[in-house]
């Protein structure tokens, strides 16, 4: 289940990672992995904690959409939505800003954080999942699948149920990505 | 006079509430109609939300409040049976909420879902969409012959998809009707929109129609296994068990033509006294009706052809819930009213059986004529996270 395309950089850092607690394991008789393991099982993952209701999508038949929810995060400790996934399209996380006296929306430079025992709402005007690049129209009624991935490697699916609505559309400027 | 006013709407709200209590239907939502300045009266919450999870569709046994607004769709020829259920599950889920009180997904006006005020939305299939998607037709259901009385038009007859929303404020149908339809438009066109009234006498008890009519007069309980058989689809009708037929039939009324009859005349045409809604043999509204009474000329007390020896000779029960319409009055003057007359039954043999005997001989063909027509199939209610329709397409 784990996804292939986890960007490098993350992946060779949980490598160097594993690699570092091997050497600490043959140096310490492996009591002090033992001891992280235990506390990780504890606290569960970010993926296991958030719920997400009302999700939907825009039906369109033009090669972008959005998706739209409310994440909900049971846990005590916040978690970090880092990326968004799908089969259907290119996925990039948004957010919309005031810029030069329209709104416009823009990728935040880093995720959605839902913060512990509360909720972050993707809607219309604010945040969302942007879908680029899709290959055919999303019709209302439709399903759409996307899978949430979250800073601790967790991941999380929702299934968004296409609708009409005729709202929602700033302007994209891919260019304007603030100070990133 | 303001005070006396809200009792009153309060008093019809309790009134509706006591119907819907009755089906155990309690809701729970936050805005109560009739609230207001009346604060010596103790505040027993009326009843703001009817449930539309259940084993029927609501909308139907229940209470009917003072608003309908009936859609008839055309469903497009490309569409074919997992696309309606793709989109009946988005209306179901609509429904469900706005029902509720509660913001449909991407409703672009939120804040106009918050006071429901009894709505119900309520689905129905029309027999050639069924056909032509291979689903299938229960034994109950049928379609209409053509009716000796019939001047019907295309303008209010037939169609494929049926929404009916009902309830008490007119902002909320009108904002549900707005999203359903917003919903429909990817897969479906509106053929036909009737909107119908009824009032609730302040002191309860069966409404009047725009003929000044006592109209709903023994009914059958839905609550009986009699009533309930005349109603439901038994299990022969497998995943439909539990849904019904429903006949919508648009009468226009000939006001002026009736305005030309005397009270005593009109009591002849209908077999009961407009003025109690009594049979003519009887001296309360729930009196049975004598059909064979005779004046002491030997003529019967209920003419021969009188509306309500016609109707029951026919030996049938039916579950009527019409709403009137009104679309105002022409360059003329003359009235354009009328009834949208609704019945729901198990078989529409139980209609039909009526419908004929009535076209056959009734004083009221007279006074008013069927210019619509439709029949539906309702399947049953749906359960939580289930949607209406869902046991056709298994």
């Amino acid at each position: 289940m784990r996804k292939t395309n986890t960007t490098f950089p993350a992946r060779a850092a949980a490598a160097s990672a594993a690699l570092l607690s091997a050497g600490l394991l043959a140096a310490c008789g492996g009591e002090a992995p033992e001891t992280d393991q235990a506390a990780e099982a504890a606290e569960p993952s970010a993926a296991a904690s958030v719920t997400v209701t009302d999700a939907w999508v825009k039906a369109t038949e033009e090669d972008m959409s959005a998706v739209f929810g409310v994440l909900e995060n049971a846990s005590g400790t916040e978690a970090h939505l880092v990326a968004a996934e799908s089969d259907l399209a290119m996925t990039e996380l948004h957010e919309v800003v005031e810029s030069d006296g329209s709104t416009v929306m823009r990728e935040v430079p880093d995720g959605f954080t839902v913060p512990a025992e509360g909720s972050h709402e993707l809607a219309p005007g604010g945040d969302h999942i942007m879908l680029m690049g899709l290959g055919a129209p999303i019709v209302a009624g439709d399903e759409v699948t996307v899978t949430l991935e979250f800073e601790d490697g967790s991941e999380l699916e929702l299934t968004a149920v296409a609708k009409d609505f005729e709202g929602g559309d700033e302007e994209y400027r891919p260019g304007d990505m603030g100070d990133m | 006079m303001e005070p006396k006013r809200q009792r009153l709407n309060r008093r019809g709200l309790l009134g509706a509430a006591g119907g819907a209590a009755a089906l155990g239907a309690v809701g729970a939502g936050a805005a109560a109609l009739g609230r207001g300045s009346d604060e010596t009266e103790p505040a027993a919450a009326p009843a703001t939300t009817v449930p539309f999870h259940g084993a029927h569709q609501a909308g139907i046994t229940d209470d009917a409040p003072s608003q309908a607004v009936l859609l008839a769709l055309d469903v497009n020829d490309d569409v074919d049976a997992d696309r309606l259920a793709a989109v009946m599950r988005l209306l179901s889920d609509d429904a469900a909420r706005l029902t509720q009180g509660e913001a449909a997904l991407a409703d672009a006006d939120p804040e106009l879902a918050a006071e429901p005020a009894l709505l119900t939305v309520t689905f129905g299939f029309g027999l050639d969409l069924l056909d032509r998607l291979g689903l299938s037709v229960p034994a109950g259901a049928g379609p209409l012959p053509a009716f000796s009385v019939d001047r019907l038009e295309d303008a209010w007859s037939g169609g494929d998809l049926l929404i009916q929303v009902c309830g008490e404020g007119d902002l909320a149908l009108s904002h549900a009707i707005r999203m359903l339809v917003k919903d429909s438009r990817s897969f479906a066109g509106v053929r036909w929109a009737q909107r119908g009234f009824r009032q609730r006498p302040a002191g309860g008890g069966t409404p009047r129609n725009v003929l000044g009519q006592i109209d709903g007069t023994s009914n059958p309980d839905p609550g009986s296994a009699d009533g309930g058989e005349a109603i439901w689809f038994g299990p022969e009708a497998g995943a439909l068990a539990g849904g019904t037929v429903m006949a919508v039939r648009r009468m226009r009324t000939g006001l002026d033509r009736w305005d030309r009859l005397d009270a005593v005349g009109k009591d002849r045409v209908i077999g009961r006294r407009i003025a109690d809604g009594a049979p003519l043999t009887g001296e309360a509204e729930d009196d049975p009706v004598d059909l064979d009474a005779r004046e002491d000329s030997g003529l019967p007390v209920i003419p021969t052809n009188a509306h309500v020896r016609r109707a029951i000779e026919a030996g049938e029960t039916i579950l009527r819930r019409s709403y009137n319409y009104d679309d105002g009055p022409g360059p003329d003057g003359e009235s354009d009213t009328g009834l949208v007359f609704i019945a729901y039954q198990a078989d529409i043999g139980q209609f039909i059986a009526i419908q004929e005997h009535l076209a056959e001989a009734d004083l009221l063909n007279d006074y008013a004529v069927p210019i619509g027509s439709a029949v539906f199939v309702l399947p049953p209610g749906c359960e939580e996270g289930g949607w209406i329709g869902q046991g056709l397409f298994a």
